[in-house]
């Protein structure tokens, strides 16, 4: 009797404790999980777990649809496989093309930019991860990946498909991370635009095949087919990962901005497998953090520099603080 | 009576477990937009039929549940569904002999209320979803609880 807790407990009771009590102390509950879930995050750690626990049966729901996708996979011809290897190979042969070109340019940058050595490439490593197909919730853009904090995987870490931009972790659990798409109303990815350098924000629409950018002004210079790259603020992307191409510019007379669509480059309605990328904090287009007003990790040329001692800037013209406290006080003479 | 309890108990988990899996099983968009909320039918069910086996807590548990299967705020689906359980447990004599008809005009209103209650905490929370998509569970799921409470009547034995 004693192992099914309170509710057989009451059963054995006849009428048991009045409904209106343990409603009270179960919306009480819940209020006070809501509370200490937003504020603070005092249930990080529970949740790790609870979603822990979630995940066999999460990959039980998703096990038909994996199996599926085994079977197709399996039960492709072999002309299929041909063509789509020659069309592999096709690619491939393109894309050396363009990386040996982009070496040189690389380079050519870092010669740019002063730099004795050629730059290591910004990506530090990567690791794939597959999709599990379970439902999280309709309504929002998210998708749950079968790599967690065992895998190393973390918070707010760029998720990316051979396309673009894809997404970043919001919450790793052990062995799964639930990935908030770019396409997910509550997200927002700082983006400059290509053509022109713009910066702005595109944030997500709840739609799978649109972005909006909400903040640009009537009069900006942007063109439908315009690229939008990332702008590596924000401190998850690093700069001039393609996110999106620009579908739609409207210019609505009595709005003082433009109103823009833009459709993400990365294949977001049919994913099975997704990239999970960690970037070097030291090269100069590494995400650039700002938390609190410090800027410690990211291009180092961008942070704060100990200002020249003043011995070192000349002034021949004027005569010396020391010499005339009038002058000195002026803040025009110098 | 140990026995029948402890039975009932059983059959309750079980269809709990299902209609878990089907609220989170990966459906096609336009079938995803219209799947009715099946765990939340299914606590009505056994708080209408045998408000002892579960009661309010089974309503809190399974909020919690379906909160940390969709990544919401911890206690936002608990809270609305243990709402919906009270009402449910508090009125289940008279929702019981209602016909069937009647009942599923009852569940309307009750899943319309549960969507109500995370539609408010969603924009307390700050991310509110507008869309009129939402809503939609409401009616599907009041349509198929004629259906719904046949097949749960039968696995719990009655009749």
């Amino acid at each position: 009797m004693a192992v099914y807790g309170a509710g057989n407990y009451r059963a054995s009771q006849g009428r048991g404790t009045a409904p209106g009590f343990s409603f009270t102390v179960y919306a009480v509950l819940a209020i006070v999980l809501m509370v200490l879930d937003r504020r603070g995050g005092w249930l990080v750690q529970a949740r790790y777990y609870l979603s822990g626990a979630a995940y066999p049966l999460q990959l039980a729901v998703s096990s038909p649809a994996q199996a599926w996708h085994w079977t197709q996979a399996a039960l492709t011809a072999r002309e299929t496989l041909e063509a789509q290897n020659a069309a592999l190979l096709t690619r491939d042969r393109a894309l050396s093309l363009i990386l040996m070109r982009f070496e040189a340019l690389t380079r050519e940058n870092a010669e740019l930019r002063g730099l004795r050595d050629a730059l290591p490439a910004v990506a530090d490593h990567w690791m794939a991860a597959e999709v599990v197909d379970v439902e999280l919730n309709g309504l929002r853009q998210r998708l749950l990946v079968n790599r967690g904090a065992h895998n190393g995987v973390f918070r707010g870490q760029a998720v990316m498909d051979n396309y673009g931009v894809l997404g970043q972790t919001t919450r790793v659990s052990p062995w799964s991370s639930e990935v908030i798409l770019v396409t997910d109303p509550e997200h927002a990815i700082p983006v400059e635009i290509e053509r022109t350098g713009i910066h702005t924000i595109a944030v997500g629409t709840g739609d799978p095949d649109s972005l909006a950018l909400p903040y640009l002004p009537g009069n900006a210079d942007v063109k439908p087919g315009d690229l939008l790259l990332t702008s590596g603020l924000g401190g998850v992307f690093p700069q001039g990962y393609p996110v999106a191409r620009i579908a739609e510019v409207r210019h609505d007379a009595v709005q003082p901005l433009a109103q823009i669509r833009a459709t993400p480059l990365a294949h977001l309605a049919a994913l099975h497998e997704v990239t999970l990328v960690w970037f070097q904090d030291s090269h100069p287009a590494a995400p650039v953090r700002l938390k609190n007003g410090e800027t410690t990790s990211g291009n180092p040329a961008l942070q704060r520099q100990p200002a020249p001692p003043l011995e070192l800037l000349p002034l021949p013209h004027l005569p010396r603080l020391t010499a005339a406290p009038a002058t000195a006080s002026a803040p025009g003479a110098k | 009576m140990m026995e029948r309890t402890q039975d009932s108990f059983g059959r309750m988990l079980l269809t709990v477990i299902v209609a878990l899996v089907l609220s989170v099983l990966p459906l096609p968009d336009w079938l995803a937009a219209v799947r009715p909320a099946f765990l939340v039918l299914t606590v009505m069910y056994w708080s209408i039929a045998a408000p002892r086996a579960g009661g309010i807590g089974l309503g809190f548990f399974c909020g919690l549940a379906l909160d940390v299967f969709r990544g919401a705020v911890l206690g936002q689906n608990a809270l609305a569904l243990t709402a919906i359980t009270y009402v449910a447990v508090r009125e289940h004599q008279k929702i019981r002999l209602k016909p069937s008809f009647q009942q599923a005009l009852i569940m309307l209103g009750a899943l319309i209320v549960y969507e109500f209650i995370l539609f408010a905490i969603d924009g307390w929370t700050g991310h509110p979803i507008t869309s009129p998509r939402r809503w939609l569970h409401a009616l599907t799921g009041a349509l198929i609880w004629p259906f719904a409470a046949a097949v749960l009547d039968r696995v719990r034995g009655a009749h």
